[in-house]
């Protein structure tokens, strides 16, 4: 018995029973839907973590913490000297490991001011030029800090997007871009000029979403604006914490904020953080055990500090992803599983009304094998039918769940997802199709001939 | 030899602890070409016989060659290659394929043959031409008359060239006029040569044929019952080769 005949015939079948066919295929549809836009949920989330992971430097970034002391040294605490300067020399002498060495002195609680305007940075930092390299920015205007700037503790700055939106305007509220290079603003009452803008950090989905409302002209709105969904529709926070960023010069950040003294009258020379990148992820450990070597040195023995690699949230994710799409796998094979018990209870019901014809066609010459292989497909072409349009229906799914999920974890249909669960299905329609069309192969032809 | 030789085959049933002889130890030669009815009341016996003949079925006990195989022994796959090579049938209620049209039904036993797409067209439409019915090649049975679907069932049997033909009562569900056509089909496809066996209890319908196996308690009675076997009306040809009959009882 050729193959396309039998698929035909199976979907003859199928036909003839349209309605019945549809509940039978529902529970595949289902599953296959689910299936799919679990797959798409978890993507989107994993891409969603992926693009913080980038926002915050990269993978191989290292911080260099301050840390209390160990049990044993806790007589020498109040030696402890802290991340300074001297550190960050040191470690750019002796530690040929280390690629790149960024030290921070962070102001607290920094204001900016413009006029009317004023804006909360994440975080406004004194800066060595290395920190483009260490968080990943990318300069889209003006310039970076100079030797010069550096070396004369200039009052200059760099800032994000987020800090310009505040204080000049954002280019959705204005009709243009403003580039700001060369205007003054106030740090906490001292004018520095902006030097250099950032680029717009942005996650795919968020840029994808800015262009399309941008194409759209501008809607009026009856009452009160609201929110479609749930969730921050801003975005990743990741992204919205980095466009807030001001950078100055380290010495800058030294003198002008520093120098002067906290409110004891003491000048405080540590740092707030010392970030390090290595040669490669490979060499992470020898180049951690290098520097921490170099810090023992400067820190006369005292371990006041620690690593913290992003290593370790990296595993984090992945085994959040692993168990989102564990969980998410279970739930799509049990409605699958759930999806073939109604394929065969279908299929049974299926053949006992068609005992009769199975006779006519044993009379007429058909093996077992034959009469076993037409139930056995017909039970495939059911499955496979309702895996092309659960497939379909995941379409729909997906775009209803873009409604409700926050914009950078958007899901995303994957084809492995797609082919998987048409597979999966497939396999299902035969397990299921088994036992009918072994009933079926075994019926004896007087009997299903004299079936009434 | 014979095309079909039967040798102390007995059929038994077991019901509820009861044994039930539907054949016993029955012994009977089919030539070539023979053109032969089974009679009998209902219960005798005589559709296990056309089971077993028709390799429906396996004997409990006895041999059968058919066409020089051994098939009293066969596996259902043997028997079921048997059944689409070397035998075709014609049942009472039709039996056709209710979701697939005239030319499909007559193809159905090819395709389990594995004859190829093109050949069965062509063969298929030539066994419909036999019957009259190409005209009606892509219609449903249920947009047939009984008789029509009867001629389509016989180009069904006829398809693969079997060696033997099994009608089993196919009239009985046709309006005397029709299952007369019928009946002078048979008729004609036995002159053509093809071995014939009818299945009734018609003893009008028996008359038909040249030699009769009446089946009484599931053996072959000895001694034909005139009245059943129909022999009481004339006319009757008295030698068993329908070829030596004159014109006129064709």
């Amino acid at each position: 018995m050729t193959f396309g005949t039998v698929i035909l015939i199976g979907l003859k079948e199928v036909w003839a029973h349209k309605f019945r066919s549809l509940l039978t295929m529902l529970g595949i549809i289902l599953g296959v839907s689910s299936l799919v836009g679990m797959a798409a949920i978890i993507k989107g989330m994993e891409n969603g973590m992926r693009e913080t992971m980038v926002a915050m430097g990269g993978a191989d970034k290292v911080l260099l913490e301050q840390q209390d002391v160990p049990v044993e040294q806790e007589h020498l605490a109040d030696q402890a000297p802290g991340r300074t300067m001297a550190d960050v020399t040191a470690l750019q002498k002796s530690a040929p490991l280390l690629r790149t060495i960024s030290p921070e002195m962070r102001i607290d609680r920094a204001t900016l001011t413009r006029g009317e305007k004023n804006s909360n940075p994440s975080e406004c930092v004194g800066v060595y030029p290395s920190v483009l390299e260490m968080n990943l920015h990318t300069l889209a205007h003006g310039r970076f800090f100079t030797d010069l700037d550096e070396e004369e503790a200039k009052p200059v700055c760099v800032i994000g997007t987020g800090i310009r939106d505040d204080l000049f305007g954002s280019p959705e509220q204005t009709g243009r871009d403003i580039i700001p290079i060369g205007e003054v603003v106030f740090i906490n009452d001292q004018p520095f000029t902006v030097v250099g803008m950032f680029e717009r950090y942005e996650g795919e989905q968020q840029r994808k979403q800015r262009e399309a409302m941008a194409r759209e002209p501008e809607q009026t709105q009856a009452g009160p604006s609201r929110m479609r969904g749930f969730g921050r529709r801003g975005g990743n926070w990741a992204f919205d914490r980095k466009n807030q960023t001001v950078y100055i010069p380290l010495n800058t950040a030294w003198i002008r904020f520093r120098a002067a003294g906290d409110k004891d009258g003491i000048p405080d020379p540590r740092l707030t953080d010392i970030d390090l990148k290595v040669t490669g992820m490979e060499e992470l450990e020898p180049a951690l055990q290098q520097a921490r070597n170099v810090l023992m040195m400067t820190h006369r023995g005292i371990e006041d500090f620690g690593f913290r690699t992003q290593e370790g949230q990296l595993e984090t994710i992945n085994q959040q992803i692993r168990n989102a799409r564990m969980s998410g796998g279970v739930i799509a094979a049990i409605s699958l599983l759930v999806g073939g018990i109604g394929i065969m209870n279908i299929m049974l019901a299926s053949i006992n009304e068609r005992i009769r014809e199975i006779g006519i066609c044993k009379a007429v010459g058909a093996t077992g094998t034959a009469v076993f292989a037409q139930v056995l497909i017909e039970s495939m072409v059911i499955a496979l039918m309702g895996a092309l349009l659960g497939v379909a229906n995941s379409y729909a799914f997906v775009r209803v769940l873009e409604l409700v999920t926050p914009a950078a974890n958007a899901p995303v249909i994957t084809l492995e997802a797609m082919l998987l669960s048409v597979f999966f299905s497939g396999a299902v329609g035969i397990v299921a199709g088994l036992f009918p069309a072994f009933k079926a192969a075994r019926l004896h032809p007087i009997q299903a001939l004299r079936y009434e | 030899m014979p095309l079909v030789e039967l040798r102390n085959v007995s059929k038994v049933y077991h019901l509820g602890g009861e044994e039930i002889r539907a054949l016993d130890d029955v012994t009977l030669d089919i030539e070539t070409a023979e053109f032969i009815s089974i009679i009998g009341p209902s219960g005798s016996g005589k559709s296990t016989l056309m089971h077993i003949l028709g390799c429906l079925d396996s004997p409990s006990q006895g041999t059968i060659l058919l066409d020089g195989v051994m098939i009293h022994n066969a596996s259902s796959r043997e028997l079921a290659a048997i059944r689409n090579r070397k035998i075709g049938f014609v049942f009472q209620f039709f039996n056709l394929l209710p979701k697939l049209n005239v030319l499909q039904n007559v193809e159905l036993p090819m395709i389990y043959s594995g004859v190829g797409g093109k050949v069965r067209h062509e063969r298929a439409m030539h066994a419909l031409e036999q019957v009259g019915m190409a005209n009606r090649a892509k219609h449903r049975p249920s947009q047939l008359s009984g008789g029509q679907q009867q001629r389509t069932a016989i180009a069904r049997a006829l398809v693969n060239n079997p060696r033997i033909i099994f009608a089993d009562e196919p009239t009985g569900n046709l309006d005397s006029h029709t299952g007369e056509a019928i009946l002078q089909l048979f008729r004609n496809l036995s002159q053509e040569g093809r071995t014939i066996i009818l299945v009734t209890h018609d003893p009008e319908i028996a008359a038909v044929t040249p030699r009769r196996i009446e089946i009484r308690d599931g053996k072959v009675a000895e001694k034909v019952d005139i009245k059943l076997a129909g022999l009481d009306r004339a006319p009757i040809p008295t030698a068993g080769d329908i070829t030596s009959l004159p014109d006129a009882c064709r």
